[in-house]
């Protein structure tokens, strides 16, 4: 794997996403292969990239062996078909030994069939912006803004409602559950980190980072105003 | 037994009436509505009436799957037209769903051949034809 700047990254599928992670990591000096099966794109990508794009089907096995991947360190599989990426993380992977693999999940749905084949991390950018947009909306409640399957941590977003246990009083009067933390604050556009001392408010937006299956306990906590009268 | 096929083209269709002909349960899934009439004996006498299923879905829609009958199937027939959709779904039926036999048309030699190595039974219409060709130009 050696250091940083010697590895050796391949990348299926030079679309939007293909070709601005190429271009960045050419900036960074890394070493890069594009793949298109697209003659048309290829051509377009290949005035700019020049020999760092390479023209065929990347779930070919010779496709993959011409770009170099006995030697590759990082995989990435972002073509806008999801069995084709699958097809092509699994075969990095457990054909050629490839040792990191990322994959693009073009429709949510198919996350499922890539979580079953082993193929981590699946990246869904159509979840991430569900998600982004979720944020600006506060009706939906409490939101996972982020989640970390393989470490087993997640953070969320919840709005503090009025009435529920956690409203004035300090961060460190609130009963947490083991395995959840308080992590910022966001109140009135602006977001602090608290401190043990600090005092939450109804109308805060509450970022807390914990053990996936806490959910319903942090909104008993923070967003459920029936919690009071019936404690 | 219980068959499914997903794809439902010349070699799909042709394979599920002929499982049906010889007394089997069939169901078929594709994603054209229209490739049902390959299944049609002639004008008068439907796939249904002859006993069959049919399912309009994608094989990654495990809803669909369901529907088409893939937690009883004995048996797993991928032959949609893509290669990594068929080695992707059969690999679905035979993890997921536990199918017992799960068969798998892979157009592309190269992959067939690995595939086949990691326990999938592989079907290769172009090794065949090349095979054929071979013996057929080479041997006079």
């Amino acid at each position: 794997m050696g250091s940083e700047s010697d590895m050796y990254v391949i990348i299926a599928g030079a679309g939007k996403v293909g070709w601005n992670l190429a271009r960045e990591l050419i900036a960074k000096d890394r070493e890069v292969t594009l793949i298109e099966s697209n003659h048309d794109r290829f051509r377009v990508v290949e005035q700019e990239l020049e020999h760092a794009v390479q023209y065929g089907d990347a779930s070919e096995l010779w496709v993959l062996e011409r770009a170099g991947i006995q030697r590759a360190d990082l995989v990435i599989a972002v073509t806008g078909d999801d069995e084709d990426n699958i097809l092509i993380s699994q075969v990095a992977k457990e054909k050629y030994g490839v040792q990191r693999i990322v994959a693009r999940v073009n429709n949510p749905r198919n996350l499922t069939h890539f979580k079953m084949l082993g193929i981590q991390p699946a990246v869904s950018a159509t979840d991430l912006i569900l998600r982004l947009i979720e944020h600006e909306v506060p009706e939906y409640g409490l939101v996972q803004l982020l989640a970390l399957e393989e470490e087993h941590l997640e953070i969320i977003e919840l709005e503090v409602l009025e009435g529920s246990l956690a409203v004035g009083k300090q961060v460190q009067e609130i009963a947490l559950p083991d395995g959840a933390l308080v992590i910022s604050v966001l109140r009135s556009g602006r977001g602090f980190v608290p401190k043990p001392d600090s005092v939450i408010a109804a109308g805060d937006q509450v970022l807390l980072i914990l053990d996936p299956g806490l959910e319903n306990q942090i909104t008993t906590l923070f967003a459920s105003s029936a919690a009071g009268a019936s404690a | 037994m219980f068959i499914l096929i997903v794809g439902c083209g010349r070699v799909g269709s042709a394979v599920a009436k002929r499982a049906l002909d010889a007394g089997h349960e069939v169901s078929v899934m594709d994603i054209d509505p229209l490739s049902h009439e390959r299944l049609d004996r002639d004008q008068t006498s439907t796939w249904e009436d002859a006993g069959g299923q049919f399912t309009v879905g994608t094989a990654l829609e495990v809803d669909g799957l369901i529907a088409a009958g893939i937690e009883r199937a004995d048996v797993f027939m991928a032959a949609t037209s893509g290669d990594n959709t068929n080695l992707v779904i059969s690999q679905i039926a035979q993890r997921r769903f536990q199918v017992p036999k799960v068969v798998v048309r892979v157009a592309d030699p190269a992959r067939a051949a690995w595939y086949a190595e990691q326990g999938l039974r592989t079907i290769c219409p172009t090794q065949v034809a090349i095979e054929q060709a071979e013996q057929m130009l080479l041997t006079l």
